[in-house]
């Protein structure tokens, strides 16, 4: 690697899962070796993604750290960038500078209950984390996912959402909006709040991860709060606007703190002592 | 290293400059046509001002342009390839006659371009950048040096720093090893200090930064923020005439398959600065924008990265077209 | 200008405006513009011929139109700029009172639109004088001494948009140079995309510029922009017979069609 810190790494599409009509995965391999055995990340961490004549984009490193050899990213079409994505095919490149910002704690989550919460296409955020976990089951206690989109073609990772249903050693629970059902839905029916109302998940020796659509999480630490949640147990991620990654553009400046080397991880213990321009 | 200070004639001054320019780039301030200060690379000894008391953009240029590029690329689908930027070919520059505000604006760049993962773009052009400053003789009501912990005679950022005498003839500092080398390649013109007196300017000091740092440590709601900049109208001259603000935008531009990635300069006070993609925006409106200037330069930045983000050189409010003044503003926020 | 403070103040206490926008001198003794909420503050407003910043741009910004119904000090450009304004939906001409200045600084009385198209129809409309002869210099220039002109003009300019921000006339939350796909207008500041955005701001504004002067007179770096303009203000007139700002109703010369439109440029 030279001292040029914007220069990306060359990934190659490896696979790519259409996950809903316009978001993607792909798997990306280092096309040099050199670089893919240097690589290391955590959980929570993130990447900017890019196509040459483009420009990057932002997102988390959706697969987990416990599986080498590649990564993986989930994005929706919704700008330049990821629309440019979504138009490539297995075997294009993608450029990858990354990773960076901080991560989850999961080494002091062991022993610990989690409970993840997500909405929509923020599920892809905390795929690193909810992977990384289960790969490392026996350090934790209960694991409960509650993962809720408008649609049930809004949800991601459907094959994956399978396998956790079926493993008796997670508690998966899928929920859509209201209207967004399918005939054959067999999840719950409502918004993700209310879901987790009734779920009424202890707050003992547990650890909330909370990530999604700004409504959502406004509507869902009430919830938590209710349930005896701790805000220092309380942990979600930024999305501020990025461009360098790395603490020097000013993009991400929140208060004292940049999003980008100061999170993407935050409690909302952090939060709290934020500036509200997240 | 152990500064010391000699004199330097006027006639000297001329011969140095000279043989600065037979051999290397000087980035040298001389009036345009239109009256506008501006800097050049190497332009004619005559045409270099030593009368300027701010160049109207500030001289962060030589070591973040506005435009640098970061590599270059064939976007060919699987066959894409990379070529970097060769960074050894960044040339040897030296500043000549900029004051000691610019100067000083440097070691904050530094402190945002170096600290934690350092920008070898950054670094390598301050590395190979040599600067002889030039003490203020001059100023105006913009200028608030003193009220950021400098002045007109600072020394922070200079290799040299001249100082012009009452007879016309200059002290000067030799600051650095950089500065010593440049005096050594020119050992004749410089000569045994005179007990002339040095014409430095005074610069009145409108606040102390450092009890707004403290007063803004609260002010985040204050109705202030929305009060005072009702008339901003949202343009990024105040950051793009600063010598600290560092904020940059990252952008590819193509022709066919080639192409390159480069970073521009931009700024906080613009509204798309924090647009996300989903329409939503922290900072949405002007009042907001304006707030995050000021924080960021005099609160985040202490904080964070041990710097001031401002050196006082009175750009920003001279080049507004609206008079946001910002030493106005310390000075009031100061009091709240 | 007695008569300026005493009308605003009247205007503030008797709750027919929330805001008054103005000009007032700032400690520097800077001519800048003012908001007054406060009837006791209006005697702040001042006016004389140091004030020629174009007001009429806070008429379409969120925190200003927040206040509520605005009062305005209004010279001929602010008045046109307001008629465009209104023209183009992007004001009521309910939302605000104008407190009209006449050419020799007095308060006009603009009780409402037709009083104020009146007194636009009466004015000379044409480029400030000023600005003609800077004009008639450049017009002196063949084709490529022009170009070369602008060129060196525009290799200045850093992209700040001041010229934009500070025009009335350029009130589009997202304007074409933000737009990315595609990316019509480089983002680097070299001279190729610099030249690209100031002619594409000359081409939105012809037949739309009112001639203030506001861009030329925001820029940082001193690159008269706004001869672009004017010169557009020029040739629309000399081809249309038409000049911006002078009714609430008007229809934007270059996008609109009429059958007996010249088309010599159709070969």
């Amino acid at each position: 690697m030279s001292d040029n810190i914007y220069k990306p790494y060359l990934m190659e599409i490896e696979n790519i899962v259409e996950e809903t009509p316009d978001v993607r995965t792909f798997r990306l391999k280092f096309k040099n070796n050199e670089d893919a055995e240097k690589f290391v990340f955590k959980a929570g961490q993130f990447g900017e993604y890019s196509v040459l004549g483009e420009g990057e984009s932002t997102f988390c490193v959706a697969s987990s750290p416990t599986r080498k050899g590649y990564i993986e990213c989930t994005f929706r079409k919704a700008g330049r960038v990821t629309n440019a994505l979504a138009n490539l095919e297995i075997g294009d490149t993608v450029g990858f500078r990354g990773p960076y910002g901080n991560t989850f704690p999961v080494e002091q989550w062991e022993g610990k209950n989690l409970l993840y919460i997500a909405g929509g296409i923020a599920l892809p955020p905390m795929r690193c984390v909810i992977w990384n976990t289960i790969d490392l089951r026996d350090k934790y206690r209960d694991i409960t996912i509650v993962y809720g989109a408008r649609t049930v073609s809004d949800l991601v990772y459907k094959n994956e959402l399978k396998e956790w249903e079926d493993r008796p050693d997670i508690k998966l629970i899928t929920t859509v909006d209201p209207g967004g059902q399918t005939p054959d839905w067999k999840g719950e029916i409502g918004f993700v709040p209310l879901v987790l109302e009734k779920l009424a998940p202890s707050s003992e020796n547990t650890v909330a991860v909370l990530c999604g659509p700004p409504v959502m999480i406004k509507f869902t630490m009430p919830v938590l709060k209710k349930l005896g949640f701790q805000d220092k147990d309380i942990y979600t991620t930024l999305e501020n606007r990025m461009k360098c990654g790395f603490g020097k553009c000013g993009r991400c400046n929140v208060g004292k703190l940049f999003v980008c080397k100061d999170g993407p991880v935050f409690s909302y213990e952090e939060i709290l002592t934020l500036p509200e321009e997240y | 290293m152990e500064t010391t200070r000699k004199l330097i004639r006027k006639q000297s001054v001329e011969k140095l400059y000279n043989a600065l320019t037979s051999n290397r780039q000087v980035y040298a301030p001389v009036v345009a046509a239109d009256k506008q200060i501006e800097y050049r690379y190497n332009p004619g000894f005559a045409e270099v001002t030593f009368g300027h008391i701010r160049s109207t953009l500030s001289v962060k240029n030589v070591v973040f342009p506005k435009v640098e590029n970061l590599f270059f690329y064939t976007n060919a689908r699987s066959e894409s390839t990379i070529t970097d930027i060769d960074m050894s070919r960044i040339p040897e520059v030296v500043l000549w006659g900029a004051h000691p505000c610019d100067n000083a604006a440097f070691d904050t760049l530094r402190s945002i371009f170096c600290w934690d993962i350092k920008d070898e773009f950054f670094s390598k052009r301050l590395e190979k950048l040599a600067v002889i400053g030039l003490s203020c003789h001059l100023s105006d009501e913009y200028c608030f040096c003193t009220s950021v912990g400098l002045s007109p005679d600072s020394k922070k950022g200079s290799d040299i720093l001249l100082s012009l005498l009452k007879n016309g003839d200059y002290h000067a500092d030799i600051l650095t090893e950089k500065g010593n080398e440049i005096v050594k390649s020119a050992a004749d013109l410089f000569e045994t200090v005179s007990d002339e007196k040095e014409v430095i300017t005074e610069v009145k000091q409108k606040f102390s930064h450092e009890q707004v740092t403290s007063k803004l440590s609260a002010a985040f709601e204050h109705p202030f923020w929305v009060e005072n900049s009702l008339r901003c109208i949202g343009c990024g001259a105040c950051a793009y005439v600063c010598p600290t603000c560092a904020c940059f935008d990252i952008q590819d531009e193509t022709r066919g398959k080639n192409g390159k990635r480069y970073r521009s300069w931009d700024s906080c006070g613009f509204g798309l600065f924090t647009l996300h993609t989903s329409g939503h925006n922290p900072r949405e409106v002007q009042s907001q924008r304006w707030r995050q200037r000021i924080m960021h330069k005099f609160s985040y930045m202490p904080e964070r990265n041990e710097s001031l983000g401002c050196v006082g050189c009175g750009r920003c409010s001279s080049g507004c077209p609206v008079d946001m003044n910002i030493a106005e503003q310390l000075e009031a926020l100061q009091n709240i | 200008m007695d008569n300026l403070v005493k009308r605003a103040k009247e205007l503030l206490e008797n709750k027919t405006v929330q805001v008054v926008i103005g000009y007032e001198a700032g400690p520097t003794g800077v001519i800048r513009p003012a908001f007054i909420t406060d009837p006791e503050k209006a005697g702040k407003l001042i006016y004389n011929d140091k004030c020629d910043q174009n007001l009429a741009v806070y008429l379409t910004k969120k925190e200003v139109k927040n206040f509520g119904k605005m009062a305005i000090v209004a010279t001929l450009p602010v008045m046109r700029s307001i008629m465009m304004l209104i023209s183009e939906q992007q004001l009521f001409a309910e939302s605000i009172v104008v407190l009209g200045i006449s050419a020799d600084g007095n308060l006009l009385d603009i009780a409402d639109i037709n009083i104020m198209q009146g007194y636009i129809e009466k004015s000379d409309l044409s480029n400030p004088e000023k600005y003609k002869a800077l004009l008639a210099e450049l017009n002196k220039l063949n084709p490529e001494e022009k170009f070369a002109y602008w060129q060196k003009e525009l290799s200045k300019c850093i992209k700040c948009y001041a010229c934009r921000q500070a025009c009335p006339m350029c009130y589009c939350t997202r304007c074409t140079v933000e737009v990315n796909q595609p990316q019509w207008i480089p983002v680097q500041a070299n001279t190729h995309g610099n030249m690209e955005w100031h002619i594409l701001r000359a081409m939105h504004l012809a037949g739309r510029c009112i001639s203030c002067g506001e861009c030329g007179r925001a820029c940082p770096v001193g690159i008269p922009c706004h001869l672009l303009t004017m010169q557009l203000t020029d040739q629309v007139y000399t081809y249309f017979k038409v000049y911006a700002g002078t009714s609430d109703k008007m229809n934007s010369v270059l996008s609109t069609f009429e059958p007996n439109d010249k088309e010599s440029f159709i070969i």
